[in-house]
């Protein structure tokens, strides 16, 4: 071997060598430059995506806020319950376990159809519900076979317990089951793990009150989801504590006079607005919605011809009938057409002029010579037939109007309904027809087309009470959460402005002549009491068999769904009011007859309470 | 001519007795240690999977001691017989091969599971050094086409298995092996122009599951699940280190299970997730260290068959680094390549040991050359 080659050789070996080293320098920055990136860079990215690989973040259950009376009465409350829950990834065999567990407890379709729902969305590490409230002797059965399905488990709950059943369903309204699309809607996660929602009444239009706000347990897990340490907990927050306007015992009281009716009874505190009564019959069991309820009973439900789940108070429509008449006697004073002295011949019919039509007061004979208040105390049909004609529908109409007749009472409470305050527009609207002057006769009377609810007839009882003022009813007082009490808002009306306030003193003598007048059509509801009672009577036609008859059929010989209403407004003390009250009764006969009646019970239960009123002066002689 | 201390003597006396050169052992030392404290970490903790990547690495101890006292001249006799022995393995696997994960690469002989591609990872460095180490500087079109056949066979029937990321780790070397045996740059030249050109007839030859890797490595994401979740998780372990790390033990890719083949070939990414961007950056200065002290045993050895083996052998390392580290920061696809030393796994440690025990012997045998 040459010494020469060789040491060019090594040479070239040397540069190769060298250029290899660079090379691999090369690479190695690289190497250096990619974990740069991702180390530094975008590590804290990264590091976010290894913390939601590693934990799991579990909703608590917070309690939903409880609901009282205005005296501290339990309404709506949480009590324990049991519920079975199945772990899927636990369970071998689903359809297997279920047809077995189905052998100890009752399921419903309705019950697998919700736990097959519910599993879809959830992890097959996460428990889910099968059966919500297990009866005791269901429980019992299923502890002694306890051990035989692993991954089916019972857990202790809270479910809603409304103590006084039906009674305040109507108001108080239930919980049920969430809903796929009430999840969907979440987007802040305040469902997260909730399994019930406010439905109907106060639980719904309070919802977001006493809905808690859940907790978190943040928990570190693997990647096969097994639940290691819990890292972190946040601990929920409850609902809000709801104390309601509701004054329990003038509601059982209203509820036990109109027992088997199909009826509805209203009591406002004209001062602010309170709902101290909300009473709708027939009323159903609010606890049979709160963990599904079943096909059968709904059905039962629905089939009821007293149509148990309509809430008559807010969403039942009626002609107001002679509940109208002060209204409409207001506006012939206002607009200048009558003076409350001048006198009208009631002769016991109305006819328009070139006209043959008779059309009838409800008193076949006549009232005679009628003055304001005798038209509202006997409730002369003829001389508001005669008004309502010099008045014209449009005047009719803007009056109706002033007092919400045709508009939300803003009642804080779901599916209100407005009625129909009928005027021309109206009837080309909904009708397409134009309108015909007999028309306005009948609206004149509170029949015809115009609807009101029960909540408009209290609403306006107040209107008229308070001379113009009144507030937007009111469901909640207060709400409270641990330390923490707020007031709801007290909301006034807009005044309603009179030409002359001297016309207020004229209705009200007139609505006092109506209970307490001679002649009047309610002097049964005044006998008795220390107080002075306005009202006004109402019989609203269900089908306009007297306009056509000579002889006024008697009530029994009609047919129950053909049978008039009675209807009866009141507010009392007369003089200085604190309530004022709607009644309805379907298909009973006359305004003082039934309606009446209810009225005086309500006005007797809440005016006659002395404890710790001093401005009632029966109060102050009872005491001595 | 200086006299060494005492000291000096008796120390430079014990390694040369082991036949070792005391940097390289004592660089391969450390990386053997941080390789068994992170493999505990990868699997949890576990005791039993430490103390079993302990005795491989004794193991290979005790082999790169025997092959660093054995002198060069065995190897360079054994070389050829010893590469068509293997040769014929590979042969074997194709027809009585055992099949893992759709892929032939295992044959059992007498009860010992064998990996010939394994083994021709050591055998073709030492054949090519051995063919090409009498061959005339520079060196011409002859011996560089008997070099690529030595190469392409076993290349071939590898790729055949088929393991697509073996049959790279083996060709790899072969070529770093020609171009610095002195091949010239104008071959060279024309080889390169040749291997791009037939990049998309490999393309068109590749299994499906092998272009899914490569696809996904443009786009991890598309499949998070599937495809991409290997590199999207080993991502997230590295980048959730950050500067300094997460501790040791303390990182949770790998402890919950997110990271698949924590301790194997992705031990990397437990690694970088636990010591950081400052402890990635030590353990490849490490490597780099390895490499450059392989490459100066390489430019002092004595004959040119030691000079190319241990170079290619040093060159070899890094691409097993380069190639790991690549895959596990998503900059190269999935293939199953160990990091050096530090990957749980047999078969691994022990080819690994016994390169550097080929050079350690060179290192330690070259004052017997001629040229001393």
């Amino acid at each position: 071997m040459q010494l020469s080659e060789g040491r060019e050789q090594l040479g070239d070996f040397r540069l190769r060598l060298g250029l290899t080293l660079a090379g691999i320098l090369l690479l190695s920055a690289l190497i250096s430059g990619r974990l740069w990136l991702l180390q530094t860079r975008d590590h804290s990215q990264l590091a976010r995506r290894a913390d939601s690989n590693r934990t799991t973040d579990l909703p608590v259950q917070g309690v939903r806020g409880l609901i009282y009376d205005r005296k501290g009465t339990v309404l709506a409350d949480n009590v324990p319950s049991w519920q079975l829950e199945v772990v899927p990834e636990r369970v071998e065999d689903m359809q297997a376990t279920l047809d077995e567990l189905a052998e100890f407890v009752n399921l419903a379709p309705h019950e697998l159809q919700r736990f097959h729902d519910r599993r879809q969305g959830a992890r097959e590490f996460q428990p889910v519900p099968l059966k919500l409230n297990l009866s005791p002797e269901e429980l019992a059965r299923l502890e002694v076979n306890r051990e035989r399905w692993p991954g089916v488990r019972v857990q202790a709950t809270l479910t809603r317990r409304y103590p006084r059943d039906s009674a305040t369903a109507h108001l108080v309204g239930y919980v049920g089951g969430i809903t796929a699309r009430d999840l969907a809607a979440d987007e802040a996660g305040v469902y997260r793990g909730a399994s019930h929602i406010g439905k109907t009444g106060v639980e719904r239009a309070y919802e977001e009150a006493l809905r808690p706000i859940p907790g978190t347990r943040r928990l570190e897990s693997d990647a096969q989801g097994r639940r290691l340490r819990e890292l972190d907990y946040q601990a929920p927050i409850p609902g809000w504590d709801l104390r309601l306007t509701l004054d329990s015992d003038l509601q059982r009281a209203t509820e036990g006079e109109l027992e088997g009716r199909r009826a509805a009874a209203i009591a406002l505190d004209l001062r602010n607005g309170d709902v101290l009564a909300l009473v709708s019959m027939p009323s159903f069991d609010p606890h049979l919605f709160v963990n599904g309820i079943s096909h059968a009973d709904y059905q039962r439900l629905l089939d009821d011809p007293g149509n148990p789940l309509f809430n008559r108070a807010l969403q039942g429509r009626y002609p107001p009938g002679s509940t109208i008449k002060p209204v409409f006697a207001l506006a012939g004073l206002e607009y200048g057409l009558r003076h409350p002295r001048d006198h009208t011949y009631c002769q016991g019919w109305f006819t328009l002029p070139d006209k043959q039509r008779r059309y009838r007061d409800w008193k076949r004979s006549g009232h005679g010579r009628v003055n304001l208040r005798d038209s509202v105390a006997q409730s002369c049909d003829v001389y508001y037939y005669q008004l309502a004609h010099e008045m014209g529908i449009d005047r009719l109409a803007e009056f109706a109007g002033r007092f919400g007749i045709g508009s939300a009472t803003g009642i804080p409470l779901p599916a209100e309904d407005v009625g129909i305050l009928p005027s021309r527009d109206w009837k080309m609207g909904a009708l397409g027809e134009s309108w015909y002057p007999g028309e306005t006769l009948n609206v004149g009377i509170g029949q015809g087309y115009m609807l009101m609810t029960p909540m408009q007839m209290a609403l306006m009882t107040v209107r008229i009470a308070t001379r113009g003022e009144g507030f937007e009813p009111r469901v909640v007082q207060t709400r409270s959460r641990r330390a923490l009490v707020r007031e709801e808002p007290v909301v006034p009306l807009p005044r309603l402005e009179l030409r002359d306030r001297r016309h207020w003193e004229e209705i009200h003598d007139s609505m006092v002549a109506v209970v307490h007048g001679w002649g009047g059509t309610a002097r049964a509801v005044g006998e008795g009491l220390p107080f002075r009672v306005a009202g006004k009577t109402g019989t609203a036609q269900v089908a306009g068999l007297s306009q056509e008859d000579d002889e006024a059929p008697q009530l029994d010989d009609v047919p129950y769904k053909l049978r008039d209403h009675s209807l009866f407004i009141a507010f009392a003390p007369a003089e200085a009011p604190e309530i004022a009250v709607s009644v309805i009764v379907e298909h009973s006969g006359g305004g003082s007859a039934v309606a009446a009646p209810v009225a005086k019970v309500m006005l007797e239960n809440y005016l006659m309470r002395c404890d710790g009123v001093v401005w009632r002066p029966w109060c102050l002689e009872a005491d001595i | 001519m200086r006299l060494a201390g005492s000291d000096t003597m008796r120390r430079e006396g014990f390694w040369q007795r082991l036949c070792l050169e005391p940097w390289l052992f004592g660089l391969l030392l450390l990386l053997s240690l941080v390789g068994v404290a992170t493999v505990y970490s990868a699997t949890g903790g576990d005791g039993a999977a430490a103390w079993a990547q302990t005795k491989r690495l004794l193991l290979g101890l005790v082999a790169l001691l025997l092959v660093a006292r054995c002198p060069p001249q065995w190897f360079h006799g054994l070389a050829l017989p010893g590469y068509g022995l293997c040769l014929l393995l590979l042969v074997g696997v194709h027809f009585f091969g055992t099949e893992v994960n759709g892929s032939q690469r295992w044959l059992v002989l007498g009860g010992v599971r064998l990996q010939p591609s394994e083994l021709m990872k050591i055998l073709l460095p030492l054949a090519l050094a051995a063919v090409l180490a009498p061959a005339r500087w520079p060196v011409g079109w002859l011996p560089t086409l008997l070099g690529l056949v030595l190469i392409a066979l076993p290349v071939g029937l590898i790729v055949l298995q088929p393991d697509l990321g073996t049959a790279l780790l083996v060709a790899a070397p072969g070529g770093f092996m020609l171009f610095l045996a002195g091949v010239r740059w104008r071959i060279i030249g024309l080889i390169l122009a040749a291997a791009l050109a037939s990049l998309p007839l490999l393309w068109m030859t590749m299994h499906d599951y092998q272009r899914r890797r490569v696809l996904t490595l443009l786009d991890p994401e598309a499949d998070p699940q599937g495809a991409g979740y290997h590199i999207l998780q080993s991502k997230i372990a590295l980048g959730s280190g950050g500067w300094s790390g997460k501790g040791w033990l303390e990182g949770s890719q790998a402890r919950l299970d997110f990271l698949p083949e924590a301790h194997t070939d992705f031990i990397f990414a437990v690694f970088g997730e636990e010591h950081g961007f400052l402890g990635t950056m030590l353990l490849l200065a490490l490597y780099i260290a390895i490499c450059a002290r392989g490459l100066m045993i390489a430019a002092t050895a004595s004959d040119r068959f030691g000079r190319l083996l241990v170079s290619t052998l040093s060159v070899t390392v890094f691409v097993y680094v380069f190639i790991n580290m690549g895959m596990v920061s998503g900059i190269l696809p999935v293939v199953g390549v160990p990091l050096p030393l530090m990957s749980y796994g047999g078969s691994s440690i022990l080819s690994l040991a016994v390169a550097f025990g080929l050079m350690m012997s060179i290192y330690a045998h070259r004052q017997n050359s001629s040229l001393q």
